[in-house]
């Protein structure tokens, strides 16, 4: 099976300082894969690698042919002299057909905002905006960035619930950079333990392991895997997220 | 009809609005007011060379303010802010250009002219070239619109949809160089910033698209461009500021009338 993206003998730099050394890695169609590390660990500078915005300094990146990837930013801040609506703003950089744009705002839990001002959403409501975006091409891969940074707890949960859903249906595969290590263990096929180079690599429950990835993370993710099943279970929130009883209006 | 210097006026003014409004509403987004001072100022410096050499001026203006925005451009990003280099940048292309223009032989030209504007000088040669560069600049924009604005509002997804957001700057600088070229006959190298952000500021409050804000700027440019020769026929002011001065007046108007 050939990778979707794969790097080989990856060195970024960022400025003068080289931010990743010596990254081997591949995503095959269909995985979710989880990148974990501490700040300033080269986790951001491995995902603009990938989707093209920094080149590497030496080694290369390989894609598929005609590769369909939707990215998900870590977050975007929207200069209040632009006017955007989400509808306008899915159009970017491709039209697409309005039955295609409806269908994305409500796989990513979005159909009510549609018309809403970008720089007026909240976060989770920009998260679900960005995600909307990110499906309208039908991506083979989906990639993001600490997608959710700012959001709070059942946010958060929401929307790592609405990526498994999403991948269900479209199949596609998922790489994630993410802090959020209960989600990492439970929802992973494979972990990657970043710091300025891959640590440690492999099935959630063999790199919690790992001492590579004790040391840099200690050893308490087993509670917090528990933590992360019952969220499962508790759906309440403020509209910040997207729960299916709130879905009919799509 | 052309015969009529007032109806080359108007037409010169218009077409300035008509070319501005498609780059003003990203100089506006991309916060990029001063780096188009500094062009709009290095054009000075090419009115000076394209007399000394005896070449158009349109051609002159054109050459030396691509060359200034593609200087910033190189610089920025290298170790300096950007506000540093183009506060050295558009203060100098102003000093040089003043300095060139004296030392340039033959009749003194009137500084004044290039510096403000001298729009009741229109030429029909004057007419061509404005429309020929609002065309110019339409056409530019219009091509790479998309992924104009999906670089503007970030250049990471601008990357991860195949679509280089460097080359997009390069577009807009071009577009910049254009304008100036255009516009400085009109409303001179000083005012060229404000043709460029006011009409677009003002359009703000009313636009819920990207697209309607253009529309809103190229009208409100034409309206204030109409409203200041007006005001230079009746009273007697500079047309060039006066323009601006309206345009002034409907931006008040609009942020206080305008729904946010």
């Amino acid at each position: 099976m050939t990778a979707l993206i794969e790097t080989r003998g990856m060195h970024v730099k960022r400025g003068n300082v080289t931010v990743l050394r010596n990254v081997d890695f591949a995503i095959h169609a269909g995985e979710i894969v989880t990148i974990v590390g501490p700040n300033g660990s080269g986790k951001s500078s491995l995902m603009k690698a990938l989707i093209g915005a920094v080149t590497p300094f030496q080694g290369q990146v390989t894609r598929k042919k005609g590769l369909r990837l939707g990215y998900v930013p870590q977050s975007l801040s929207v200069d209040p002299s632009m006017p955007m609506t989400v509808s306008r703003f899915l159009d970017l950089p491709r039209r697409s057909p309005r039955e295609a744009r409806q269908a994305a705002l409500a796989d990513a839990g979005a159909s009510e905002i549609a018309d809403r001002q970008l720089t007026d959403l909240s976060g989770g409501q920009f998260q679900r905006a960005m995600l909307a975006r990110a499906l309208l091409n039908k991506p083979e891969i989906l990639l993001l960035d600490e997608p959710t940074t700012g959001l709070d707890q059942p946010g958060q949960a929401a929307f790592y619930k609405r990526i498994e859903e999403v991948r269900d249906n479209l199949g596609c595969a998922v790489l994630m950079v993410s802090h959020d290590l209960h989600v990492v263990m439970s929802a992973s096929d494979r972990v990657l333990c970043v710091n300025g180079h891959i640590c440690c690599e492999g099935r959630p429950e063999v790199v919690a392991q790992a001492e590579e990835y004790r040391a840099l993370f200690g050893s308490g993710t087993g509670g917090a895997l528990a933590l992360y099943r019952h969220q499962h279970n508790h759906s309440h929130d403020d509209g910040a997220s997207c729960d299916h009883d709130h879905q009919e209006t799509a | 009809m052309l015969d009529h210097f007032l109806t080359r006026a108007v037409l010169g003014a218009v077409g300035v609005a008509v070319a501005a409004a498609p780059l003003g509403v990203f100089v506006v987004w991309r916060r990029m007011a001063y780096f188009g001072d500094a062009t709009a100022h290095a054009a000075v410096l090419g009115v000076a060379l394209a007399l000394a050499f005896s070449a158009p001026v349109f051609a002159g203006t054109l050459l030396i303010s691509l060359g200034m925005a593609f200087t910033v451009a190189a610089l920025t990003g290298r170790g300096f802010g950007p506000d540093m280099i183009l506060g050295v940048a558009s203060h100098s292309a102003l000093a040089f250009g003043l300095v060139a223009v004296s030392l340039v032989d033959g009749p003194r030209i009137s500084l004044e002219a290039y510096l403000f504007g001298d729009i009741l000088a229109v030429a029909k040669s004057d007419l061509l070239m404005i429309w020929c560069g609002a065309a110019a600049v339409w056409a530019l924009i219009l091509w790479r619109w998309n992924g104009l604005l999906l670089a503007t509002l970030s250049p990471d997804l601008s990357y991860a949809s195949d679509n280089d957001p460097e080359r997009e700057k390069y577009v807009l600088m071009l577009a910049l160089a254009l304008v100036v070229a255009v516009a400085i006959k009109i409303v001179g190298a000083l005012l060229i910033g404000a043709m460029l952000i006011i009409p677009a500021a003002s359009a703000r409050p009313f636009a819920r698209t990207p697209e309607q804000m253009v529309v809103g700027a190229a009208g409100l440019g034409i309206c204030a461009s109409l409203l200041g020769l007006w005001a230079a026929w009746e009273i007697d002011t500079p047309a060039g500021p006066s323009i601006v001065c309206a345009a002034a007046g409907l931006f008040l108007v609009s942020s206080l009338f305008g729904r946010r």
